[in-house]
């Protein structure tokens, strides 16, 4: 080939390998889940986030991994992500819908709730038909008990709190089927869940905090630890806090 | 009863049988990458199929969304269709049916075509394997990039935790695949025949199916970012590996193949070494580059296979229900991490043999001196070989092997350092009163030197168990390792392209831009991993994306350098690139004058390499001695080859032509 | 084949125009040794890593002074040899001669190998010793530790009073992806705090209840594997108070990086009410954990009705198959 053919053909090549590499970067390995940015939602010191628990995902490709869902604080609908936002020196009242069954601790040093304000957290249960009034719970054997879920724990700042779940067999046996579980239906509205509230105050100074599960939820991958477990937008995340 | 033997007849150059002419096909037509890549897309399709018809009734399989077999049957089957689509198979299959060979038909006349085949001839899999290795370990450094940008803060992530464990893993065994054939590949399987004074190689079919292997691993363990990803890093420890998901099939399929491809090119060439040198080419004349191949060999064929175990019980424990490495059922997770570093040693001694061998073949030639030492250096090779395979459990001091063990595993760890310090001995001993040509090759080669001895003093710290208690699993390691394989192998590999580039390739790399590439690299390389020594000191482990705040500046500091660590190898790659396209400078002859027997053949060689076996006279390393003789005669006079011959019985009497 | 005819390795005198490179060299390497040697040791030597926190610390600490001292001759050799090299054996321009033919030296060769082998076979000595000396110097030891702090005994996992010989037993529980710490000595509680007296020898029983971690206390200089169903013990005794830090050093899935905690060493006092006041505090959670023990098994775990209803294992997962007798 003659030299500015030889050239051309250099350049092309090059550009071509850059672009690939660059949309190879941004697709796959610089994706995140999406950010719920509640910082705007705050008032008189408290913001107020909810969560949700799922026992399947029928929205994405994973549709038999467990996952949490965090509600959008403008538009109420429930995204499937595990990152959210919220201001510094606040306290921030959690409400977790727990549609999911009961799964035991691997250690049960878990099942304990600490960090919470009142080291409690209030847990209402709905079996489908009534709901009981919400009452406080600080500790759950999940051994002896079908009685956890999922658990909520952030251990940088010592919160670690087991999102209650349905007590009996029925319950678990006819959970909801479909996530997230938003009552549209009547299937949905009379799916068992409970509501568990609690609060923590947000550290003075910013940062960013992961979350996880403790709850060896993850279906078919062994110890319990894979899968959902170990992916952003399911079993954990990172909770921002904004100073 | 005695045994009839068949005269000697010689194999038609590309593996044909005498008398077997093949048809002249278009290029479209005959099996070269683009039938291979179909192969594997076929291949690909119908395993994914059979993995999901036999696995999907698994409860494990519906719970989890994951189904490993189907990804694994998928790959092994990639393999087949992408080996087959090449042709691998035509010549077994003609054999098996009583047909004359066809070998890969004709590629003697030139152009680029041959590059894409399936082919016989140990130089043109060499430049295929030099192309490949440069891709990967490009691919590599990119990954490397990334690791860095994420490390530039300890507390703003710029990748999620999975992303960043992704490319963590990708990053290390993209390295330490593909790094093992860094030189093996291009250098050795090109270099040793003409060091040796052969046509070819051994098994032409086994060292091109070594080559062949290679992109088919690349593309399976890239393919695993698009899986998600797998979170074990390179060594894979079990119970993770079992745990993980199906990203972790792609490291365990890619690694098993590799380790395929090593012990089939180790084969291969330790059998050429052998069994292939010319009359006159005693052990006491093989160049030292030769030693390190011929060692490196060893370690391959016999620590590969222990590997291509692990990773195949890793794909039975997640895909067949074994437990091989889960405790609670019989299996140990110590069974694994003794597996892995059993190979996992020898392995970074692979990676160290052929730098010491790359070096102890270009100081000479620009000391103008014969090596000092020549059979304390081949010792140190063997002692480093042998050595290497009592000292794995020094990777394990704290995992809770027998307390017993550790004094023991110290003392060989320490002892291995006796047989490579020779290589410097070697060295000053070359250095001493020598007349330095500092050229490109000659100044990577003192910087793998320079490098390598932090490399191996770092090292010296790790065997010490004590040290090792605070240093284990610390970026202190990181340090180490990559002083030695990256300091020490690539910049002998690259001191080896650009000495032999005009060997290989007829062209000369452009000598400023060589000097420009060295200074910067070797800069910037200092200045990325000398820091991280002190950095795994003060309590940074390996492999986390968040460390304490005081450690940021220096974390910002190397990850600067390393940003400039890849830029000053983008320097090499244009220098390259504009050598051999663009810029064309010819260089046909002897340009570093050059004793070695390779150096005194045209350049490029032709296709058979020598017109007649020669006959070896002397070493290659005679530098400043006038009485010694020429390293070889090229034309043996008609009954040398012949005579020597003669006793054996074969009735070839030839002096054209006819091999040893 | 003469290639390998020792001949001498300096040719005459004269042939260099007089410079004595030999003797120059060692001048040069000796002095900047003893300088490098003694910044080392006297300048560097106390602030060496891992710090003086603990007995094990700072015999690492100890260690690796040595083995820096032990290296700096050896790098000022090499570079300096370099340095000469590359300044004074140069070939000069024009010049195509080749230089002398020194193939080797048997003598130089012979004291090479007989002074690197005797370095390093002291180092492997000196290794050891270090070793044993300071009870494994805070190494993982395995299951059947052989080392351990003099004049200590497990007398009793069941309680502990400081000044008696009887040590002081803490569990480090690893778990994807915190530790957790239990004081079996103290009534078995379990918290994610570590907190320890000074001055009094500590034995760590590491283990894991799912994947491979490692328990990293960098400044009490204790690194110990955390293998599941392994127990892994390490031994140190803590010298100062203050805080350290433990990290997870063995990669363990997503959250390893962020698998860290802080610990305080306190007085023996502090400590005493430290212990006494959580094990009350905690006194409800630890009818819940299963009897202390040096490994646990989450499956072989006697549930409650419900989950056994549901097919529940103590352990979640679901790996294998159902019918299989354990599920990890």
């Amino acid at each position: 080939m003659s030299l500015p053919a030889r050239v051309t053909t250099l350049v092309i090549a090059f550009l071509a390998v850059v672009a690939g590499g660059i949309y190879v970067a941004l697709h796959y390995i610089g994706s995140q889940p999406p950010v719920e940015d509640y910082t705007s939602f705050a008032s008189n010191g408290q913001v107020n986030v909810t969560l949700m628990t799922a026992a399947q995902t029928t929205v994405s490709d994973k549709p038999d991994w467990v996952t949490y869902f965090i509600e959008n604080p403008s538009t109420h609908q429930f995204v499937h992500t595990t990152y959210f936002k919220v201001p510094a020196n606040t306290k921030v009242n959690v409400t977790i819908l727990g549609y999911d069954g009961c799964t035991p601790l691997r250690n049960p040093v878990w099942g304990k709730v600490t960090g919470t304000i009142g080291n409690v957290e209030n847990v209402s249960f709905f079996n489908g038909k009534t709901a009981t009034p919400s009452q406080p719970f600080s500790v759950f054997n999940t051994w002896a008990d079908c009685s956890v879920q999922h658990t909520f724990a952030i251990p940088g700042l010592g919160l670690n709190v087991p999102v209650a779940s349905p007590t009996t067999l029925a319950e678990n046996n006819n959970l909801c089927g479909t996530s997230p579980c938003v009552a549209n239906s009547s299937d949905e509205a009379k799916a068992p869940h409970t509501v568990v509230t609690f609060s923590f105050m947000t550290p003075k100074q910013g940062g960013t905090f992961r979350w996880q599960c403790f709850i060896p939820c993850g279906l078919g991958y062994l110890d319990g630890n894979g899968g959902p477990m170990g992916t952003p937008g399911y079993m954990m995340g990172q909770m921002e806090v904004q100073a | 009863m005695a045994i009839e033997t068949q005269p000697e007849s010689a194999q038609a150059p590309g593996g044909r049988e005498p008398g077997a002419t093949p048809k002249e096909r278009a290029w479209w037509l005959r099996p070269a990458w683009h039938t291979a890549l179909i192969g594997a897309v076929i291949g690909y399709a119908f395993g994914h199929w059979l993995g999901n018809f036999m696995g999907s009734g698994y409860q494990q399989v519906g719970t989890s969304d994951d189904n490993d077999l189907a990804i694994v049957l998928g790959y092994a089957f990639l393999v087949i269709g992408w080996l087959a689509g090449l042709g691998v198979f035509n010549d077994v299959v003609r054999q098996m049916l009583g047909k004359p060979l066809n070998g890969n038909g004709h590629d003697e006349n030139g152009g680029l075509a041959k590059y894409f085949r399936y082919t016989l001839d140990h130089k043109v899999v060499g430049i295929q394997y030099l192309i490949g290795m440069l891709v990967y370990f490009f691919t590599g450094g990119l990954l490397a990039m990334a690791i860095r940008t994420e490390l530039l803060s300890p507390s703003y992530h710029v990748l999620s935790p999975t992303a960043y464990l992704e490319v963590v893993g990708a990053h290390g065994t993209m390295m330490m695949m593909m790094m093992t054939s860094v030189v093996v590949g291009p250098l050795g399987n090109y270099l040793v025949p003409l060091m040796i004074g052969s046509k070819r190689v051994a098994f032409p079919r086994i060292e091109a199916l070594s080559f062949w292997l290679t992109p088919c691993a690349y593309v399976i363990l890239l393919s695993s970012i698009l899986l998600g990803g797998f979170p074990t890093g390179w060594t894979g420890y079990a119970p993770l590996s079992i745990q993980a998901g199906e990203g972790m099939d792609a490291y365990a399929f890619a690694f098993g193949l590799m380790a395929i491809s090593m012990t089939l090119a180790g084969f291969n060439l330790a059998c050429t070494i052998i069994c292939y040198r010319a009359p006159g080419m005693r052990w006491s004349r093989l160049p030292m580059f030769v030693w390190a191949m011929l060692t490196q060999s060893f370690l391959f064929v016999l620590a590969a296979p222990v590997l291509l175990g692990g990773m195949y019980m890793i794909l039975t424990d997640r895909t067949a229900q074994t437990a091989f490495f889960v405790n609670q059922l019989g299996g140990s997770s110590y069974l694994y991490e003794d597996l892995f570093w059993f190979f996992g040693h020898p392995e970074v001694y692979l990676l160290a043999l052929p730098g010491f061998g790359i070096v102890s073949e270009i100081i000479p030639v620009f000391t103008r001196k014969p090596l000092f030492g020549y059979k304390v250096a081949a010792a140190g090779m063997f002692g480093v070989a042998i050595l290497s395979f009592f000292v794995w459990q020094h990777h394990l001091f704290d995992s809770g092997i027998n307390p017993d063990m550790r004094p023991l595993f110290m003392l060989t760890t320490e002892l291995i350092s006796i047989p490579t310090g020779f290589i410097y001995l070697v060295a000053l001993g070359t250095f001493w009163k020598a007349k330095l040509r500092l050229t490109s090759p000659m100044l990577f080669a003192m910087g793998m030197y320079v490098n390598f001895l932090f490399g191996g003093i770092s090292g010296v710290f790790l065997s010490d168990v004590p040290a090792d208690t605070t240093a284990h699993g610390s970026f202190f390691v990181m340090a180490h390792f990559h002083y030695t394989i990256m300091g020490g192998l690539l910049f002998a590999f690259f001191g080896g392209v650009y000495y032999w580039l005009p060997k290989i390739m007829g062209i000369k790399l452009n000598e400023r831009l060589g000097k420009i590439h060295f200074w910067t690299m070797f800069i910037a390389f200092n200045s990325t991993f000398m820091p991280l020594f002190a950095v795994g000191m003060m309590g940074q482990p390996r492999r986390v994306f968040e460390y304490a705040r005081n450690l940021q500046t220096l974390n910002d500091w190397v990850s600067i350098s390393a940003f400039c660590l890849g830029g000053s190898l983008l320097i090499f790659v244009f220098n390259f690139v504009m050598s051999t396209v663009v810029w064309r400078k010819r260089e046909t002859g002897n340009p570093w004058r050059s004793r070695g027997l390779e150096w005194q053949i045209p350049s490029p060689p032709p296709v058979e390499n020598f017109t007649h076996v020669p006959v070896v006279l002397s070493g290659p390393y005679e530098y400043g001695d006038p009485g010694a003789l020429p390293v070889a005669d090229l034309n043996p006079p008609a009954g040398v080859i012949g005579g020597a011959l003669a006793g054996a019985g074969t009735g070839a009497t030839t002096s054209a032509g006819s091999e040893a | 084949m003469a290639a390998e005819a020792s001949n001498p390795a300096t040719p005459p005198a004269g042939s260099t125009g007089g410079r004595r490179d030999g003797l120059w060299l060692l001048i040069t390497w000796v002095v900047l040794s003893i300088v490098g040697c003694l910044l080392v040791a006297l300048v560097w030597g106390p602030h060496m890593p891992p710090g003086a926190q603990s007995s094990s610390a700072q015999h690492q600490q100890f260690d690796i002074t040595v083995l820096g001292v032990i290296a700096t001759p050896v790098v000022i050799g090499v570079l300096l040899y370099f340095g000469w090299a590359i300044a004074f054996w140069r070939q000069k321009p024009g010049d195509e001669t080749d230089a002398a033919p020194i193939h080797g030296n048997t003598k130089i060769q012979a004291t090479w190998i007989t002074v690197t082998s005797a370095i390093v076979l002291g180092l492997a000595v000196f290794g050891t010793v270090e070793l044993i000396g300071p009870a494994g110097a805070g190494a993982g030891e395995g299951p059947q530790p052989i080392w351990k702090p003099a004049g200590t005994v497990t007398a009793s996992d069941t309680s502990w009073v400081p000044g008696t010989s009887n040590i002081l037993q803490v569990q480090v529980i690893a778990q994807q992806w915190a530790f957790t710490y239990r004081y079996p000595q103290f009534g078995g509680f379990e918290t994610t705090d570590l907190v320890l007296p000074v001055n009094e020898p500590v034995q760590f029983n590491v283990t894991s209840l799912d994947v491979i971690h490692d328990f990293w206390a960098y400044q009490l200089g204790v690194k110990a594997d955390a293998n599941p169903g392994v127990n892994n013990v390490a031994y140190t005794t803590p010298k100062h108070t203050g805080g350290f830090t433990v990290r997870c050093d063995e990669l363990c899935g997503i959250w390893h990086g962020a698998m860290y905690n802080y610990g305080k060493v306190v007085s023996v006092s502090d400590f005493m009410s430290w212990a006494r006041s959580t094990e009350t505090q905690l006194a409800s959670v630890t009818k819940l954990l299963p009897p202390y023990a040096l490994t646990y098994d989450p499956t072989t775990l006697k549930l409650g009705k419900v989950n056994q209803e549901l097919g529940l294992t103590g352990a979640g997962g679901g790996f294998y198959n159902p019918a299989d007798p354990e599920q990890p």
